[in-house]
């Protein structure tokens, strides 16, 4: 068997231009994740649009003929900007910090680190990768949404801008949290007592104007809530805060976290 | 960004130089002060026990760890300030099986090649694939495949770039008699096509039927680099086994002025390493003397192995060896 192509082997190399693509690292790691997200697709994306639709269920149909916090709009119509958002949030920081995560935890990150992948190629393909995941989980939580209410989108654009802003934001938070964490409790963690009570906390299922003081001017210091306001003023028309305001409160921690977490990357030692 | 083409000048220079390349953690120095070189089409075998620091030269090589001080170059390039060259150039095996399990084999295969800024060649991989006899495996993802079917993607993987140096740790470590001299064969014919490779092996015949030098490392510290024959030669003593009746609990005090020592395994066995025909003679009067009956004697010449113990010793001790 071996030995027997020796010439092919030596002609092959001979043959062959050595040359550097300073692109394709960069495309490449960005495929192989994309790749992952389709080979996992009931993980990825079947199960977190399931678990939205069922919040739009119940918020929708079971108490949102009863509830109304908004003038001229349902409870329904309030809460899908908040849930669709939310959908995009768990599912950008879920795949990067669960991606990277496991090539740290297998071991298999250190194929990354020998290769020329520089550490922005590496933080650019996982958080495109994350970014493409959010928002096809974003838009097919929308599709859903239709079944039980229709958003004006006065302003479609800025909503856009509002959802890569925070997919890329909370795409950095997933490098982060899967650079820190050295165990699944430790990514569990950051997802459950961090993100999901910032959501929470930050408007999704009623306006922070309703809160009595202080809780209404302390939630205020949760940037989630300027995320929320701000998407839901793009998709609604209404809201208590610029969308502005809450473009530049988002990109401006989103550019901190991408500046954290690419010095985290170019730490090699922390990724092992 | 344009893609950089390698010059036949570039390739033309040493494939590999370290000077003076150290690497601390907190106030353990794990490797100190290394400096080395491999020639164009060289096997080079990097050689130590356990602890010796030779997976950390090789990820300080490799990329994986940074160095505390020193230089490291890849065909000239600064293995820190043009890192994307010189690891271009680089094709590494690791010891430990570390494939990521979401693709399986051929998809794997047709992407990898991409990381190192280097299209994937149809023609390549599918020679790869026939000599590693991977064909039958291409739709299986890594935790269906085998130990030995893992070894060979990971070399694959290695390969599938092309580089220009090849760093193999322990390739052939946990894998069965017949795979192992299927790869060293599969390396011998990358070697052929101008490859150099730097190597790290436990199996010391392997290391001596390959290497064309042997750089030996003990407590962090280039103890010898030299090529293999001169190396073993550096050992002039004989070797002789001597196979006992009757087991022995200790060695004898009438033996113990020669340099000797008891089987670890089998304590039937008496092992000598002396200098002259005349010790021989010596010995096996002292054994009749002692009145132990004698089952067979071999006499043998200096190994690579012996030359590991040797200069283990002669540099502070060995903490491991197999």
């Amino acid at each position: 068997m071996l030995g027997s192509d020796s010439q092919s082997i030596k002609d092959i190399y001979a043959a062959t231009p050595v040359a550097y693509k300073p692109l394709l690292p960069f495309w490449t790691l960005l495929k192989k994740e994309i790749l992952r997200i389709c080979s996992v697709a009931v993980q990825t994306l079947l199960v977190p649009v399931t678990t939205v639709s069922l919040y739009l269920l119940v918020f929708g149909v079971s108490l949102g003929e009863r509830v109304s916090v908004m003038e001229d709009f349902s409870y329904a119509q309030f809460v899908v900007p908040g849930l669709l958002l939310m959908g995009i949030i768990q599912n950008t920081f879920g795949n990067v910090s669960s991606s990277l995560f496991m090539a740290r935890y297998l071991g298999y990150v250190v194929d990354y680190l020998v290769t020329p992948l520089s550490p922005m190629a590496m933080s650019l393909a996982y958080t495109v990768a994350a970014m493409v995941r959010g928002l096809v989980v974003g838009i097919a939580i929308l599709f859903v949404s239709l079944y039980f209410c229709e958003l004006p989108w006065p302003a479609l654009g800025s909503a856009v801008a509002m959802a890569l802003a925070v997919s890329f934001l909370f795409s950095q938070l997933g490098i982060i949290a899967a650079i820190y964490c050295n165990s699944f409790d430790g990514l569990s963690i950051f997802n459950n007592f961090l993100i999901l009570p910032a959501i929470y906390l930050g408007g999704l299922f009623y306006p922070v104007s309703m809160l009595p003081q202080p809780w209404a001017s302390i939630s205020k210091v949760n940037p989630l809530f300027y995320m929320i306001e701000g998407f839901r003023g793009s998709a609604l028309g209404n809201s208590d805060v610029g969308f502005l305001v809450c473009y530049l409160i988002t990109i401006s921690f989103a550019l901190v976290l991408f500046v954290w977490a690419t010095i985290l990357l170019k730490k090699r030692g922390k990724l092992q | 960004m344009k893609p950089y083409q390698f010059s036949n000048q570039d390739l033309q220079r040493t494939p590999l130089t370290l000077s003076g390349v150290s690497k601390t953690y907190a106030d353990t120095t794990v490797v100190e002060n290394l400096s080395f070189s491999i020639q164009p089409g060289e096997i080079l075998g990097l050689l130590g026990p356990n602890g010796a620091g030779k997976s950390t030269t090789i990820n300080m090589i490799a990329g994986v760890i940074p160095a505390t001080t020193g230089r490291i170059e890849v065909f000239g390039f600064d293995s820190r300030q043009e890192y994307q060259k010189s690891r271009r150039l680089v094709g590494v095996m690791h010891q430990e099986p570390i494939i990521e399990q979401y693709l399986n084999v051929e998809q794997s295969l047709k992407i990898h090649s991409g990381y190192y800024g280097v299209a994937d060649d149809p023609v390549w991989r599918k020679l790869i694939v026939e000599q590693l006899e991977l064909g039958p495996h291409l739709a299986k993802r890594y935790l269906k495949l085998s130990g030995g079917m893992r070894r060979r993607f990971m070399i694959a993987k290695t390969l599938l770039h092309k580089p220009r140096l090849l760093i193999l740790d322990e390739p052939t470590a946990g894998v069965d008699v017949e795979l192992r001299e299927r790869l060293w064969s599969f390396v011998r014919e990358i070697n052929k096509a101008g490859i150099s490779v730097l190597l790290t092996t436990h199996y010391l015949e392997e290391a001596e039927q390959m290497c064309d030098r042997i750089a030996f490392m003990n407590m962090g510290k280039l103890v010898a680099l030299e090529e293999t024959k001169k190396l073993i030669s550096r050992i002039d003593k004989q070797k002789l086994r001597v196979e006992l009746h009757t087991a022995l609990r200790e060695m004898p005090d009438e033996l113990k002025s020669f340099d000797s020592d008891l089987d670890e395994e089998d304590s039937h066995f008496l092992n000598f390493s002396l200098e002259s025909g005349a010790e021989v003679v010596a010995v096996v009067s002292s054994l009749e003397k002692i009145g132990l009956e004698v089952l067979n004697v071999t006499l043998t010449q200096p190994d690579l192995e012996d030359v590991f113990k040797h200069l283990s010793r002669e540099s502070g001790g060995i903490k491991g060896v197999r």
